[in-house]
């Protein structure tokens, strides 16, 4: 599988808000289509996607069969300090990706 | 121009009574669809229980013509000043015509900084797309944007 794509700022001033953008690969087949043989394909979808700043949650999104392809999700947060921001997607049939970005803040 | 024969005038009129009935029918069809359908009340119910949402402070920031329903953008902003005794706590958006009404639950903090969240949703039909926005203090406020889709999401075949 690849990676998910993180883009967090390396650096920012205390307090200021950031924005976060996230982008990982998957099908999230909604489970409403039909195959070229006319089998109905079962739901695979990401359902739940958090964000930690230093281990507390910062975001956090339930996603639905509506959610495109390849999920992209843009959010922001206030950058309080140097940290790991963790980034955690759970899914269907036992998806789970974790991704870590860290920043510096000044 | 030769004089029409009766037998074709009275084909044309039927046609252009045909036609001005079926136009009557499709703007009935238009009126009628405006209705929020029920299971997408139920899904807003099923969150909010029965708090009161009023209109404002939320924008819903769609393309209100889109040719691809598989990917359309969207981005839900909520005015607030996002401190610790005030900010947004969750925002949710439903369609209407989709095999399900919902379509993402948003979950913030005062933490988040700004209350603003971009994503990219599956649209099924023209519809209307719903965004639901409730602050700390327990109020409930929305924003509503009518979208056009030419090419349908989950239906087409693979």
């Amino acid at each position: 599988m690849t990676r998910p794509l993180i883009n967090v700022p390396a650096r920012a001033k205390r307090g200021q808000v950031i924005e976060i953008k996230t982008l990982i690969s998957h099908v999230m087949e909604p489970g409403f289509r039909h195959s070229s043989i006319g089998v109905l394909l079962p739901r695979d979808i990401i359902t739940e996607f958090v964000c930690a700043y230093d281990g507390e949650e910062i975001f956090r999104a339930d996603l639905f069969p509506a959610i495109s392809a390849n999920p992209f999700v843009t959010f922001h947060t206030v950058a309080t300090k140097s940290g790991t921001l963790t980034f955690t997607w759970t899914g269907d049939n036992g998806f789970s990706a974790t991704e870590q970005a860290s920043i510096t803040v000044e | 121009m030769k004089a029409e024969p009766a037998i074709d005038k009275g084909r044309r009129d039927l046609i252009k009574g045909a036609s001005a009935l079926a136009c009557g029918m499709l703007l009935l069809a238009v009126r009628k669809a405006d209705a929020t359908p029920a299971s997408m009340q139920a899904a807003i119910r099923d969150v909010f229980g029965n708090a009161e949402i009023g209109r404002g402070k939320v924008t819903l920031d769609i393309p209100s013509l889109v040719e691809n329903g598989n990917t359309v953008p969207m981005t839900v902003s909520v005015e607030s000043p996002m401190t610790a005794t005030d900010y947004v706590k969750s925002i949710h958006v439903f369609n209407e015509k989709n095999p399900q009404p919902n379509v993402i639950g948003i979950h913030l903090g005062p933490r988040a900084g700004k209350a603003s969240v971009s994503t990219r949703i599956r649209l099924a039909d023209s519809q209307k797309v719903v965004a639901i926005a409730q602050m700390s203090d327990g109020s409930v406020w929305s924003a509503q944007v009518d979208v056009i889709v030419t090419l349908a999401a989950c239906v087409e075949g693979l």
